[in-house]
Formats: C-alpha cells, structure tokens, sequence
C-alpha cells in the first residue's frame, strides 16, 4: 500500500516536470484557418531550434487579436484585415485564401454574380429556376456572428449581418460542406481551401465561379479572385527577441510549401 | 500501527481529493458570473427578454434575443425525451422480464456501447444519414426532428440503463406474491413492477434530461442553428448550448459576456433539474422511514 502511494507521489511529481524556460516558450493563439500553417512551421522552427517551445491554440480570429493585445499569447493569428480601432497591433501577412460559393455537384448553375448572391442571402430570390438551376427552394446556409468567413463575406456583398435570411447556420467549414453535400439545393459560401481539397476527395460539391473568375489558388495569387482575406500573424508593441526571430522565419518562402500544402497562395516577400 | 497510519493516509487522501471535485464547481460558476457581470451589471440582460431576434454582430442594429433559443433547448429536449423515454422503458422491461438470457445480455453491451459512443460520432452520422432523408421529406432536414431523433439515441441508454437497474430492485417476494395470485406476466408488469419502480425510472428521465439539455456537439451539427421559435417539428431551432459554442470563440466584449450569462441560464436550469432530483430522493426516504 504505501508503495503503491509513493509510486503515484513519484509519478505525479515528474508529469509535473522540470520547468520550461519560459523565455523560449511562445503562445500563438486565434484563427483556425492560419493555425495550421502556423503549428506546421512551429514543428519545423522547433526542429532547427530545440530549445523554442511554440504552442499554437485556435479559439478564433476575435481571440487572436484578444490575447495579442493583453499580452496572453506572443502573437495572434487572424483570417481577415485589421478593423479600423485595431490600431495598436501590427499585422504580418503570411498567405491569400479566397472565399468561395459552392453549391451540390448535381446543381447544373456554375456562375453568380455579386447581385445574385446578395439577392439569394437577402431571400430575394428562393427558387433556383430564378438562376437557371432546376426547380427546387433554395436552402441557405450562412455561418454564425463572428466567423471571419462570414465577414469576408459581408464585406464582398456589402450586407449587414442582420439582413441574412438563411435556412440553416454552420459553424466550421466542415460543417457548410457536408451540408450542400446532402442537398442538392444548398448553398454555402466557405475557404476555397477547404473546398477545393474536399472537391477532390470526392465529397459531391462544386466550387462556383464569381463573375465569371473560377476560384482557384492561381486566380487568388493573381488577385483576380474578387473575395479574398489575408491569413496574418498580429504583434503588439512588446514583441520579445525569440517572438520577433520565429516571426521573421514565417515570413521566409521556408515555409511556402506548407502554405500550398494546405490549399492557401503564399504571399511574395 | 503502520495499517492506522495508512488508514489515516488515505481518509485525508481521499477527504482532500473530495473537497478538490466539489471545489471545482465553484470555481466554474464563479468565473462564469465573473464573466456574465458586464453584462449583468450594465442592464445589458434585460435584452435577453425583450429583443425579439439574435442578431449580435449586426452594426446597424445588434440584438440579443434569448427567448427563441431558451424556446429551442427546452423544445429539443423534451422531444428527444418523449421519443427515448419509451423506448428505454420497454427495452428495460423486454430485456428484465422477457429477452432470452443470450438476448439480454448482448442488448444490454449494446445499450452500454450506445452510452459511451462519442457525440462527435452520432452528430456525424445524423449529418450524413438523418439529415438527408429528412431532407427528402420537408428541406432542410437540419431542424428539431434531426436533433431530437440522434439526441433521443444519446439518452436512450441512460433511461434504459436505470430503468433496468430499477425493475431489479423490486423485491423479487412481490413478483412471486403476484404469480402466487395467478396474475399473469403482463400484469405483473403493469401493476406491480413498474409502479413499484417508478420512482427509479423517473430519476433516470430526470438524468437524461439534465444530459440532454446540455448537449452540445450533436445539436450544433443537426438543429439548423437558426434562432426562431419553431412552426414544425421540420423548422430549424437554435439552443443555447448551440449558440455558446458557434460564438463563444469569436466573441467580444459585451457579446462575450451575454454568452456567459446565456451559460449561467443554463446552469441554473440544470441545477434545478438536479435539485428536484434530490429532493425526491429525500421524500423517498421519509416514505421508508
């Protein structure tokens, strides 16, 4: 008995640990959609650097800029632009990804324009014969307050959240498609990423082109792509030395290939 | 000697570990009001009831309606009750007084199975299989009937499961008194079993209830997310657990803490169920005494 109590005594104290030196040990936290590219990098900074800790963590771009500011996290991470009182942190952008519409495979429409998807996510238009689909009440799905898709979007259409008349609300990107993938009338708008990469998988969706531009990486990289965000990294004044030094690593074309892997446009530097 | 010291060892051992599991509750309804004062405090609250639409990040006009998605927990819980409620009772009584011993035994490792099958897993699935062939019938199939069938499922071991433990604590004296009688299995069950039982079978509702009100991943992939007071059992519904776990993550400032208070709700309606739980506990235990 009192071996079996000095063993859990032995082994609680080492999962404690030796205590990390804190100076080289970073928190990143925020966006989703840059957090893999971040946590990519971050295994392979750590590679050539063993005595860096980085611990990345999503909870949204709202938290990245959230933490960076009161000091949580070393950076944060956000899927959009800066907004105009965000004035006390710096943004360093490390990738393009675009925002696309994508409706059921079986869907014979491949094109809108900026006005159609105002009029079908204000319930203007309700019925695809409107659009030279089929005849089927069209089923719309939109992402809930805050996501930066959901902004991105906004902003392309120039709406205000409250005049979205959707059918149904999705949270992640995994979500909007498995959706329109179980409906041949829905349609989402989501990150060409995720789009593009599950298309291929075979999963039954089709990207949709916008004003005629097919959404595509290369038409992102060209900005030819009318809805696009910035997949940025955010500092505030106090940056410390091994912050500053693993920030100037992500914005080398080292980590370009991870960039592509997951689907996004590195950006020129 | 040395067996006192342990025995005193592992009484402070276990009392500390104790007060630790009891503390963390504090701790967590705690920083939950801490979070919700902001909202409590700047009257923002009184939106929660007077606001007919959820509309948080709108610029022009932000509202924080609460009333569709408290309408929307309440309705998806209690639906997914009445559906597993007898499903679980007349499985409990098939398999205590009818199923072949090979039969209950792989009824009950199913039921088990059931309970321990991850949420991510049966929101998936209802995502996949349930949506769609709801879908067929009136679009767009992500709506309260989605999300109360697969929630049904989740809870529908928990009400078995005590429902069984239940029926075999009725004095098998009693079951033998009514055949002695010559009152055949059927009314065995009817009138001495189940009334006998009723009270283990209503806390196990009870639990389920509490479980069931506070599911989160499942509702969230199945319900639809639309915060509206449902016309049908085909509309979308939003619940509070739903919209706590979209927003919570990208909210800020005044939203974030009528996020808080939302969850606070919700606590407190759980607290209630689990109250109501113990307080019939305890008027059994007078009717023993």
């Amino acid at each position: 008995m009192r071996k079996l109590l000095l063993l859990s005594a032995a082994v609680f104290l080492s999962a404690c640990g030796k205590p990390q030196d804190e100076a080289n040990r970073l928190i990143i936290t925020g966006s989703s959609t840059v957090a893999p590219i971040v946590a990519d990098a971050a295994a392979r900074y750590e590679a050539l650097h063993p005595e860096v800790r980085i611990d990345v963590q999503t909870g949204g771009s709202s938290r990245g800029i959230t933490d960076a500011l009161s000091g949580l996290a070393d950076m944060g991470m956000i899927s959009r632009d800066l907004k105009e009182g965000e004035t006390e942190l710096t943004a360093h952008r490390l990738a393009m990804d675009g925002v696309c519409v994508i409706v059921h495979r079986d869907n014979p429409v491949s094109d809108f324009t900026k006005d159609q998807l105002i009029a079908i996510y204000t319930g203007k238009v309700s019925n695809w014969s409107e659009l030279g689909g089929g005849s089927g009440e069209i089923l719309v799905a939109s992402k809930a307050e805050g996501r930066a898709t959901l902004e991105v979007f906004l902003g392309y259409t120039g709406l205000d959240s409250a005049d979205i008349r959707a059918d149904v609300i999705v949270g992640e990107n995994q979500h909007a498609i498995k959706t329109v993938a179980g409906n041949v009338n829905a349609i989402a708008y989501v990150s060409i990423g995720a789009a593009g990469s599950e298309s291929e998988s075979g999963t039954p969706i089709k990207l949709v082109s916008c004003e005629g531009i097919a959404p595509t990486t290369e038409a992102v990289a060209a900005g030819t792509f009318p809805i696009t965000r910035p997949l940025q990294i955010v500092t505030d004044a106090e940056t410390s030395e091994v912050a500053t030094a693993f920030l100037n690593y992500l914005k080398t074309p080292a980590i370009n290939d991870l960039i592509e892997t997951h689907l996004y446009v590195p950006v020129a530097h | 000697m040395c067996r006192l010291r342990i025995d005193w060892l592992v009484r402070h051992l276990l009392g500390v570990l104790a007060v630790v599991a009891g503390g963390l509750v504090v701790v967590v309804i705690f920083s939950l009001l801490q979070g919700a004062w902001p909202a409590i405090n700047s009257g923002l609250l009184g939106h929660f009831f007077s606001d007919p639409n959820w509309q948080p990040g709108s610029v022009r006009d932000p509202q924080y309606g609460l009333v569709p998605m408290l309408a929307g927990s309440f309705l998806v819980t209690v639906a997914a009750a009445l559906i597993a409620t007898p499903l679980g009772v007349a499985g409990a009584v098939f398999h205590h007084f009818y199923a072949p011993r090979q039969i209950a035994k792989w009824n009950l490792r199913a039921m088990e199975l059931l309970a321990g099958m991850p949420a991510v897993v049966l929101g998936f699935w209802g995502l996949t299989v349930v949506v769609p062939a709801i879908a067929r019938i009136e679009p767009p199939g992500q709506s309260l009937l989605a999300a109360a069938l697969v929630l049904a499922l989740m809870i529908l071991p928990i009400i078995a499961l005590t429902t069984q433990a239940a029926l075999a604590a009725v004095p098998l004296s009693q079951v033998q008194a009514a055949a002695g009688l010559g009152i055949g299995r059927a009314g065995t069950i009817l009138k001495i079993a189940l009334p006998m039982a009723r009270r283990g079978i209503g806390a196990g509702v009870l639990l389920a209830l509490a479980r069931a009100i506070g599911e989160t991943l499942v509702v969230v992939m199945l319900c639809g997310n639309i915060a509206q007071i449902p016309g049908s059992l085909f509309d979308p519904i939003r619940p509070v657990t739903s919209t706590i776990a979209l927003e919570m993550g990208y909210a800020t400032a005044s939203h974030k803490s009528l996020l808080y208070a939302a969850g606070l709700i919700l606590v407190l309606v759980v607290g209630l169920l689990v109250g109501w739980l113990s307080f019939r506990k305890n008027l059994d235990h007078d009717a023993v005494n």
